[in-house]
């Protein structure tokens, strides 16, 4: 316990770290340097730099439309990562539950979102509602599939430990299955997270007057390509630091799930 | 002291039948069980066992030949397909009921396996059956633990635990965890307790180690204990009586007492009717038609 929740950061993790930054910065120097070189046309693939200076003057007017689609996002990513703990449980604990339910769910997660957002559109009107909905509809699935397989791959003489001990179902679901589907539920969480975006964008780019999917349709509708890039590089930088605050949270809550790391560490 | 009935082709004693019919003074009493795992194995058949209060019993016998069985029925983990459990005079499964609910007498249980939960420290994980037993859990809630985490501490110190109290699981060996986990199975102070082959994975050293500490957490509150183990030596140095058992379909070819003195000791277990012991017992195995893993 005495070490495991502050971040040390060690020599090898620097080393990690600079290699990943390295890695970010090569590529845009890539991307910058070919696209001098072949003498792409801004219409086509704007340079990283002329992005960020796009990124820089249009900030104040990208400002809303960031927060709305960050807000979409998660209000969608709550919802659908809620639903998907409920529904991951039942499946999970019952073996019943999961034979009947899988095969609607697999059903359910094959059909193309797109399809699904002129639904939402007819059901609530265009803007934030159908976007949110969509955001949660796509980051379900991922979360009840990770649930209900932690819950179900729970081993059996720790249940028969509990069982004589006069544990209830709930007693078992509390104690032992919740806890142990922590990493699973954060594993599935970092990807519903990103998916959560590209379900808000999806929905904003089809049916909405706000968001930054709707600022790249227009762009794009404009010819203002660079503008298109700097909306996706927004979309790309909310979806990093996302991810990297549940990854913060895994280490932090799930620590004794990755003691490889910490005994590398010690 | 010994029964001299060990070459006898018999494979029923008659001196089990005496215990079939509901003997008063028994805590657990398997009758006429049979079990049959779906259309399948035929695990157990005609099966008989009582166990007085307070006693010590080991099942020995290859692997495969229904020990765990009967310990799961004991348990009221499995239901048998006729017959009757009865644990402290109540049976343990009526007909039709899915999960075989357990009667009023506190149970504990250990595997071969630790099955420590990973996020909690040893202290809590020895601590769990509180959190769940009925008549702790609700102390358990309403705070009033600090007393319960002394007992806790006090079980592990006993163990040899001292100061590990708040490691995790996996920062311990697994010689250490399996005495946690005999912590975990009598920290609600049970009236039965049911071992399933909880040294099989040890190095022979912390075994014996083990073994004289269960002897003695046994003295001092003298649970009923029914042990599953294939190693004979084991069983002689722990158990009160031995029942040897016949694989598929299970059945208790022998039961025997054993009279050594307690406290037992290491040097006991080399003394030569200890050995004699052992020989015997192995050879009622080995007429059996059965293989076993020698000690």
């Amino acid at each position: 316990m005495k070490n495991s929740l502050s971040v040390v950061i060690s020599p090898e993790q620097v080393r990690q770290l600079s290699l990943s930054a390295l890695a970010t910065l090569g590529f845009f120097l890539l991307w910058e340097v070919a696209c001098l070189g072949f003498h792409v046309s801004s219409l086509v693939l704007p340079r990283p730099s002329e992005i960020a200076q796009v990124l820089w003057i249009k900030f104040p007017l990208l400002l809303p439309h960031a927060t709305q689609t960050l807000y979409t996002t998660l209000v969608g990513f709550v919802a659908g990562v809620v639903a998907g703990i409920a529904l991951g449980a039942i499946i999970g604990s019952s073996k019943l539950a999961y034979d009947v339910a899988y095969p609607l769910l697999v059903g359910f997660s094959c059909i193309p979102k797109v399809a699904v957002v002129p639904i939402f559109v007819v059901w609530f009107g265009s803007g934030t509602v159908p976007a949110i909905l969509t955001s949660a509809v796509i980051s379900v699935f991922p979360v009840v599939v990770n649930v209900a397989t932690g819950l179900a791959s729970t081993e059996p003489e720790l249940e028969d430990v509990f069982k004589v001990l006069g544990a209830s179902r709930w007693d078992l679901l509390l104690n032992v299955g919740l806890p142990r589907t922590l990493p699973y539920l954060f594993a599935s969480m970092k990807i519903a997270v990103t998916l959560s975006f590209v379900g808000t964008v999806l929905s904003e780019t089809v049916a909405a007057n706000k968001g930054i999917g709707n600022v790249m349709m227009i762009a794009s509708g404009n010819f203002d390509v660079p503008l298109v890039f700097a909306g996706l590089f927004l979309l790309a930088i909310m979806g990093v630091v996302l991810y990297a605050l549940f990854a913060l949270m895994e280490f932090k809550l799930t620590g004794w799930a990755q003691r490889k790391n910490e005994l590398a560490m010690a | 002291m010994q029964s001299s009935n060990i070459h006898e082709p018999e494979l029923t004693p008659s001196a089990l039948r005496m215990n079939t019919h509901h003997n008063p003074n028994a805590v657990i009493e398997l009758s006429e069980v049979r079990l049959q795992y779906g259309s399948g194995t035929l695990a157990l058949d005609n099966t008989n066992l009582a166990l007085a209060q307070g006693d010590f019993v080991s099942l020995v016998g290859p692997s495969g030949c229904g020990k765990s069985t009967i310990l799961k029925l004991v348990a009221g983990l499995l239901k048998p397909t006729s017959g009757v459990v009865m644990v402290g005079s109540k049976e343990v499964s009526p007909a039709g009921k899915k999960h075989p609910k357990h009667s009023n007498m506190r149970v504990g249980l250990a595997f071969q396996n630790p099955t420590m939960l990973p996020w909690l420290s040893v202290l809590d994980n020895v601590m769990v059956p509180l959190k769940i037993v009925t008549p702790y859990r609700e102390y358990y809630r309403s705070k009033k633990h600090a007393e319960y985490r002394d007992r806790a501490e006090d079980l592990l110190a006993q163990v040899g635990l001292k100061g590990f109290a708040q490691k995790k699981p996996w920062q311990l060996s697994g010689g250490m965890l399996q005495r946690a986990s005999l912590c975990r199975a009598l920290i609600h102070e049970p009236q039965i307790l049911l071992l399933d082959e909880p040294f099989g994975a040890l190095d022979q050293f912390t075994r014996e180690e083990l073994w004289s500490i269960l002897q003695n957490l046994w003295l001092k509150n003298k649970p009923t204990v029914l042990l599953v183990t294939h190693d004979l030596r084991e069983s002689a140095y722990l158990a009160n009586r031995i029942c040897v058992m016949t694989s598929r379909p299970g059945r208790i070819l022998e039961d025997r007492s054993v009279g050594f003195a307690r406290p037992r000791t290491i040097d006991m277990s080399y003394a030569p009717e200890f050995s004699e012991l052992i020989q015997e017992l192995r050879s009622t195995i080995t007429h059996a038609n059965v293989e076993v893993i020698p000690s």
